[in-house]
């Protein structure tokens, strides 16, 4: 029976493929944000976006499919994630005038392999009763004995977190690294657990009064009608105004190396850096756009300006190895 | 037979692809980890498995004797709304429980309020994101399995080897522990290596309660480190050890051999318990399905309720129908699977590796189970597109892994233990006498099989296939990484609601795993409690 059925499957497959444009995308970013920029996407265009949802495991599914994997682009956040692309010659260099213009230096590969295309900040947030704002508050001070027993946090070895670390080691080495490690454990309210919400609905509960977070779940709690409260009982800080700034993560892209529909796939890129799709970015999840010139959201244009620091994102992916060991030995979550 | 080893084989080929991986990478990852947290994992997973064996013994085999053995008021009724537990996902009652239980809960507002406390220093309540909290959850759905086996093994019991123990003066006790519990042992074994199992390969529930055992390594050095070889070494000391513990189970049991006639007698006279031990039971019962369905269940509706706009969530439909979709593959394909190794080594009592080995799928976290998947399925997309291009004909593309193929084989290798388990206990009451008999008049190995086993493994083979079904159901981390493009299934869609905060409206697709996975539960309990011989 096989054999013949074989056949005609495979032709159909090919013929599906080359009877509409479309663009296949694995992507890590959730369907609620991704959905509404793709449909205004194939409005305009007329090209299909066929995806995959998944946070983790994609990578490692592209490896395997090689030369025959049908994904186009991958969609991801954390800069660990993208170099982990990048460096297992999975991508291939994208040349775009519209990208290169769209997007500032030090957030894309200068070869085109990995493109960022929004920013969020790792921020502090703190209980507006018992601390208040704190302007001038720094990520080591997290180590200080005067918050003993007031600090909560999601596990050490979140990609938000290593991240974080890993940006500690890029600037003090792993000596201060670890020390500082060290202090925030001691200072811990309770073990590493849940997400970043969580600690902030802890702050609010009263179970501590500092936590690490991500600058847009300030903003998404917000719109919450559950966990508004808990957003109202915190104040968002930006660490290290003063000095270095504060530590920058990227959401991004990359056209996979054996990419069957890349006219289509970089019109996508294209329009994912376009003013609409980066206002959408800013105003469905609270990011900051990687497009100077396109609005905030209202909402978070209220956070303020911030002074963002300015390590290079491969350098930070360069430590990341190493911040997780860290993260081990002084057993950050047990 | 051949096709039995060819089965064996094909369900190795995860295993062995993750054997490669782990034997090509260096273990000085591994011996970092463990100076660091791996000891502390190890422990974790051991008490977790320990304690969630320990506590399922201890829920379901009473309430599986009660329900087999004795005259419980309601016990029609009964008899299925203990299965109830299996159609809810870990993960969800997990996070139900942790809502009713953890500061904010109701649960500790409630004691908030009524003894005047003001903060979380103030009063001890145990937290809920713990081992203990997770042992407790992990036993509240795992709990039926050990319930429906014993249930079974217990009914089953020949009547007249208890009216002779009766006869020769054994009492109740002395004739349940010498008599009735050895011969169900076997039973009860299954359940619970289904339970340890399951249990050492859960990821969701023991990384929402902030509980860091093997899996989490797993997930760590694949994720963190991106080392995917330290994963499978890791991965391979899971299955060790559930390999260990089966065969210490194997070995304790000896060379015994049970096979008990299917009796034309009537049943053993259920046993009348007094009223207060009545009373006592059925409280026990009660609250066996309160807590590992009503509950949860309950909650989840009023989720739902709450954001009820008189319209579905999008997409919904569509999921439930590739739920079921998928879930129907795997379950028929495990069940012919399970039946044909079984089969071999009833016909060869020396070919058992088949069946030792066919099951270990089982044990596997459902991410690294995905990878060994993927390794040989992509070796064979590239040797048919390879292939097709000699014989002058475009390239397909990737057949297997770009379709349900690969979704479906995941859940065939993770959950054919399940159909194997149930099968051999079912086989295990077919006396040998039977085969010889038929091979004596004449019937060949094919008509063995067709007219006599079938018939009489009935009951095992949907018990299999229905376990199977609800499992794959509820299963997510494959699903996640081997589904193909625009595809949801209910459990993805639940998951993806999650993430985005929006639990509300993953109430809806939760509930419907639920009434989905309930359809069959019911039918098979109905089929499993009638007593036709």
């Amino acid at each position: 029976m096989g054999w013949r059925h074989l056949v005609s499957l495979s032709l159909l497959l090919v013929f599906q493929a080359q009877a509409a444009e479309e663009v296949n995308v694995y992507s890590a970013r959730q369907a609620h944000l991704i959905e509404p920029i793709v449909r205004q996407f194939t409005e305009q265009s007329g090209i299909k976006v066929n995806l995959v949802y998944a946070e983790d495991g994609l990578a490692e599914r592209l490896k395997r499919e090689g030369r025959l994997t049908p994904a186009d682009l991958v969609l991801t956040v954390d800069i660990s994630r993208l170099m982990e692309l990048v460096d297992a010659d999975l991508v291939q260099p994208v040349r775009s005038p519209s990208l290169e213009q769209a997007i500032p230096t030090q957030y894309r590969d200068p070869e085109g392999r990995w493109f960022a295309l929004t920013t969020r900040v790792r921020g502090i947030y703190s209980s507006k009763e018992r601390l208040g704002q704190l302007s001038t508050i720094r990520y080591e001070d997290l180590a200080d004995s005067k918050y003993k027993g007031r600090i909560c946090t999601r596990s050490g070895k979140h990609q938000y977190n290593v991240a974080l670390v890993a940006s500690m080691l890029a600037h003090q080495g792993e000596a201060k690294t670890r020390q500082w490690l060290e202090g925030v454990k001691a200072n811990l309210a309770r073990k590493p657990q849940g997400n970043d919400r969580d600690q902030v609905k802890a702050i609010k509960e009263g179970v501590c009064d500092l936590s690490l977070g991500n600058s847009y779940y300030y903003g998404n709690m917000l719109e919450d009608a559950n966990q508004k409260s808990w957003a109202e009982a915190v104040y968002l800080n930006f660490p290290n105004q003063a000095d270095r700034g504060a530590h920058v993560n990227v959401s991004g892209v990359v056209m996979t190396k054996y990419a069957k529909h890349p006219e289509a796939a970089q019109r996508l890129m294209e329009y994912l850096v376009g003013d609409q799709a980066q206002q959408l970015y800013a105003e469905l999840n609270k990011e900051y756009p990687v497009k100077s010139g396109v609005a905030l959201s209202p909402l978070v244009a209220s956070w303020g300006q911030y002074r963002a620091d300015d390590l290079s994102l491969v350098t930070i992916a360069k430590h990341r190895t190493q911040a997780m060991k860290l993260l081990d030995e002084v057993k950050f979550d047990l | 037979m051949a096709s039995s080893r060819g089965i064996a084989l094909l369900l190795c080929f995860p295993l062995l692809a993750l054997l490669i991986e782990a034997g090509l990478s260096p273990l000085d990852l591994l011996a970092h980890l463990w100076a660091t947290v791996l000891p502390t994992y190890l422990l974790n997973s051991a008490g977790l498995v320990c304690g969630t064996v320990l506590l399922c013994l201890l829920l379901g085999a009473p309430a599986g004797w009660l329900m087999a053995r004795c005259q419980i008021p309601g016990r029609r009724w009964l008899n299925w709304a203990l299965v109830l537990p299996l159609a809810m996902p870990g993960y969800l009652v997990a996070y139900v429980y942790t809502d009713l239980l953890d500061y904010a809960g109701w649960v500790q507002q409630s004691l908030r309020n009524l003894f005047g406390w003001q903060q979380p220093g103030d009063y001890y309540f145990p937290p809920i994101r713990s081992l203990g909290g997770a042992i407790g959850v992990l036993s509240l759905v795992l709990y039926p399995y050990v319930y429906l086996l014993s249930r079974a093994g217990f009914a089953e019991l020949a009547p007249q080897l208890i009216e002779s123990a009766r006869m020769q003066g054994y009492g109740h006790w002395r004739r349940w522990w010498h008599l009735e519990l050895p011969l169900v042992r076997p039973a009860i074994a299954v359940g619970l290596s289904l339970v340890a199992m399951e249990t050492l390969a859960d990821f969701g529930t023991v990384s929402y309660f902030a509980v860091p055992t093997l899996t989490t390594a797993v997930n760590d050095v694949w994720l963190g480190y991106g080392e995917l070889g330290a994963a499978a070494q890791i991965s391979l000391g899971l299955l060790a050890l559930v390999g260990l513990t089966l065969l210490m189970e194997r070995v304790s049991r000896g060379r015994q051999q049970r096979y008990q006639r299917q009796s034309l007698l009537q049943p053993t006279a259920a046993l009348v318990l007094r009223p207060i031990v009545c009373v006592l039971a059925v409280g026990y019962l009660l609250a066996l399905i309160v807590l590992g369905f009503l509950l949860p269940c309950g909650v989840l509706m009023y989720y739902a309720w709450q954001v009820w706009d008189g319209e579905w969530p999008a997409g919904l439909w569509d999921a439930s129908f590739n739920s079921l979709q998928v879930a129907g593959w795997a379950a028929l394909v495990a069940s012919i699977m399970a039946l044909l190794i079984l089969f071999s080594q009833r016909l060869n009592l020396k070919l058992a590796w088949p069946r030792q080995w066919a099951g270990l799928g089982y044990a596997m976290p459902g991410t690294v189970l995905a990878i060994g998947i993927l390794i040989p399925l992509t070796a064979t997309d590239f040797g048919l597109n390879a292939l097709l291009a000699g014989l002058g004909q475009p390239e397909p593309g990737l057949i297997l892994t770009g379709s349900l193929f690969a979704l479906i084989a995941a859940y065939v290798v993770r959950f054919i233990a399940m159909a194997l388990g149930a099968i051999e206990s079912s086989y295990g009451r077919i006396p040998p006498s039977l085969d010889m008999a038929s091979r004596a008049l004449g019937h060949g190995a094919n008509s063995l099989l067709w007219r006599v086993h079938l018939p009489l493994l009935r009951r095992g083979i949907l018990t299999g296939a229905l376990l199977i079904f609800i499992e794959a159901m509820k299963e997510l981390p494959a699903a996640l990484m081997l589904r193909p493009f625009n595809y949801e299934t209910l459990a993805t869609l639940v998951y993806q609601y999650v993430k985005a905060e929006q639990l509300a409206e993953g109430a809806f697709p939760a509930l419907l795993i639920v009434a989905v996975g309930l359809l069959p539960l019911l039918f098979m309990n109905h089929y499993l409690g009638e007593r036709k011989s």
